[in-house]
């Protein structure tokens, strides 16, 4: 469990932020500026607070109060950052191994071994080359794989897709998930990007100018029609967790079940019998009073009407609790008006299949 | 007429002798000043580099005089050397390295401290996280990356102890086999008559001693830089 309690200052800003997660991967989330990087460096103690508690899993790194503090060296914290930093002098082998001359007796008892990080994530070809010779994924993958080495008990992972493009993204969120998946490292995860949460964070630690805005797991937080602004309000939503119970093989439609009843979803990339989590954007939710009759839409959830967000311009968001599930619907005030729309009423929620596109599901 | 007398030979080796043993003692105490100018900020630190690139500025025959009141026999700092490690600098040819080293030494410490101020600290804190402490990571980190820097700060230094003249005479005098190195040679035979030749001579062994130290210089320096930037040498 990591255990985060500082304040510090740097400059102009001022950061006091306190949260504790005990999840695999814990996201700071935030716009550029929130003081997400700077909760990393107090964590590995490249910075200073001027007070409070830093632990992982018991173990203090930081207590002002108890006058401990850590040096970086000593923290056994894995940092991958945004522009990988590999040493340009060493070749991605002596990279890979850097950590694990220090980590002298720890190594005995290895949790992972260079060949199962080579594995992992596919380097096998880069080892005798140098990072000036590596594209920015393979830069990324090393540092991740350089971290991993020195047998850290907490990863930090600072934006490591934020210097990529598209492509590489998709292939390092694959890697990340494996590292999830395969290796026990509880990983902190900065990001401003909602598609990269839903796939790998099941916790999400809200950061906005320095101060925690909530905490929670992801579905908690995207439920929560007050944090849609900080969330994203083009790309948020609701998220919820289901389970892969069939696959069609001729349609290429997946049946997900959620507590709130089926959603039919294309092209997701899980067995039957698989948990997932969907990101069910609000701007792709529309609503129906009357169960519509000769449409395409394929998923018609009857719901009851929970709660309305205040009016931003000419929309709202509307929270639709579904069988104990909530979706968020954006839609115009002008609609709203017109069905009336108010907490209680029965309605039904009407969610174009091919708008859970790949970006939207998550692997849990 | 195209080899050397041993009266050449033994000023040349002694030329090489003192260049390159003020810059073995010079470099561990450049790289230390350097570090701390690049990395530290405290009061007097101005102060500090002003008196290192004091050499530069002050005519060789000041710094010469100074050290003789230093370290002379009877000096703050000769007197205690003398007695206490049987170090002595006076009319000796270790005095002719210390006056080169002290007169290199501003070279040397621009050339490491602008290469210390170039090296990214984030690669430093990257290797801080992966368990290296403070000294191991200036020995496996910030030493290779500011490799360049030291070379082109040795042969600098080397190439302005090749060539001290007025400190050296000024410290230690101008003894044949002791402290007379090419350039007080040089300047010996020109003040007697008929010395013109063996001047030409000295002269002529000074260029080719310059040049290969810069040649030799530049090959490990462009070695450096490649393995220091990363790429595949």
């Amino acid at each position: 469990m990591l255990e985060f309690d500082a304040r510090c200052r740097l400059g102009s800003f001022a950061l006091e932020a306190a949260f504790r997660s005990e999840g695999r991967v814990t996201a700071l989330f935030g716009r550029s500026g929130a003081g997400k990087s700077t909760v990393l460096n107090l964590i590995a103690g490249l910075a200073r607070p001027s007070s409070g508690r830093i632990a992982i899993d018991g173990r203090t790194l930081y207590d002002g109060a108890a006058g401990v503090d850590l040096a970086p060296h000593a923290r056994r914290i894995g940092y991958v950052f945004q522009e990988g930093r590999l040493l340009p002098h060493l070749t991605v082998r002596q990279n890979l191994l850097y950590g694990r001359f220090f980590s002298g007796n720890r190594q005995r008892a290895a949790a992972t071994s260079l060949d199962q990080a080579i594995a992992l994530l596919g380097i096998a070809p880069l080892l005798e080359r140098r990072p000036a010779a590596l594209s920015g994924g393979e830069r990324q993958r090393v540092a991740i794989g350089r971290a991993l080495l020195a047998q850290p008990s907490l990863l930090l992972l600072d934006e490591p897709l934020a210097a990529l493009d598209a492509p590489r993204k998709a292939e390092i969120l694959y890697y990340i998930e494996r590292l999830r998946d395969e290796v026990g490292v509880p990983i902190v995860y900065v990001s401003h990007s909602l598609d990269e949460l839903v796939r790998i964070a099941d916790r999400v630690v809200l950061l906005s100018e320095g101060r925690v805005l909530a905490a929670g797991t992801i579905h908690e937080m995207s439920a929560r029609i007050e944090l849609r602004p900080y969330l994203g309000r083009h790309e948020g939503g609701a998220v919820i967790e289901a389970r892969v119970a069939a696959q069609d093989l001729e349609s290429g439609l997946a049946r997900l079940e959620f507590a709130g009843g089926v959603l039919q979803v294309p092209d997701v990339e899980a067995l039957a019998g698989e948990n997932v989590r969907v990101r069910i954007r609000a701007r792709d939710v529309s609503i129906a009073l009357e169960p519509p009759s000769g449409v395409s839409i394929l998923n018609v959830l009857p719901g009851t009407v929970a709660e309305l967000g205040a009016a931003d311009g000419s929309s709202l968001d509307v929270r639709i609790d579904i069988g104990g599930s909530p979706v968020i619907a954006r839609i115009t005030r002008h609609s709203a008006a017109r069905l009336a729309l108010a907490p209680g009423k029965r309605v039904f929620a009407m969610i174009k299949a091919v708008s859970l596109d790949r970006r939207s599901v998550g692997y849990a | 007429m195209w080899s050397l007398t041993p009266a050449e030979v033994q000023t040349l080796l002694l030329s090489l002798k003192v260049a390159l043993c003020s810059v073995a003692a010079s470099l561990p105490v450049a790289i230390a000043i350097s570090w701390v100018l690049s990395r530290l900020s405290f009061p007097g630190k101005g102060l500090l580099d002003a008196v290192v690139h004091l050499p530069l500025v002050l005519p060789p025959v000041v710094v010469g005089y100074f050290l003789l009141v230093l370290f002379g026999r009877h000096g703050p700092l000769g007197a205690p050397l003398h007695d206490y490690l049987g170090i002595t600098f006076t009319f000796r040819w270790t005095g002719a390295a210390l006056a080169s080293a002290v007169m290199g030494l501003p070279l040397l410490v621009r050339a490491v401290r602008q290469s210390l101020d170039a090296v990214d600290r984030g690669l430093e804190q990257a290797a801080a996280t992966l368990g290296a402490s403070p000294a191991w990571v200036f020995a496996s980190v910030t030493l290779p990356l500011i490799l360049p820097g030291i070379l082109t700060g040795m042969l600098l230094s080397f190439a302005r102890g090749l060539g001290e003249f007025g400190a050296t005479i000024t410290f230690v005098s101008n003894i044949p086999g002791e402290t007379r190195t090419l350039p007080l040679a040089i300047f010996t035979y020109t003040e007697v008559p008929g010395g013109d030749v063996a001047a030409l001579r000295l002269c002529l062994i000074s260029v080719a001693l310059s040049l290969a130290a810069l040649i030799a210089s530049e090959t490990l320096l462009r070695r450096a830089v490649v393995r220091a930037a990363g790429r595949d040498a």
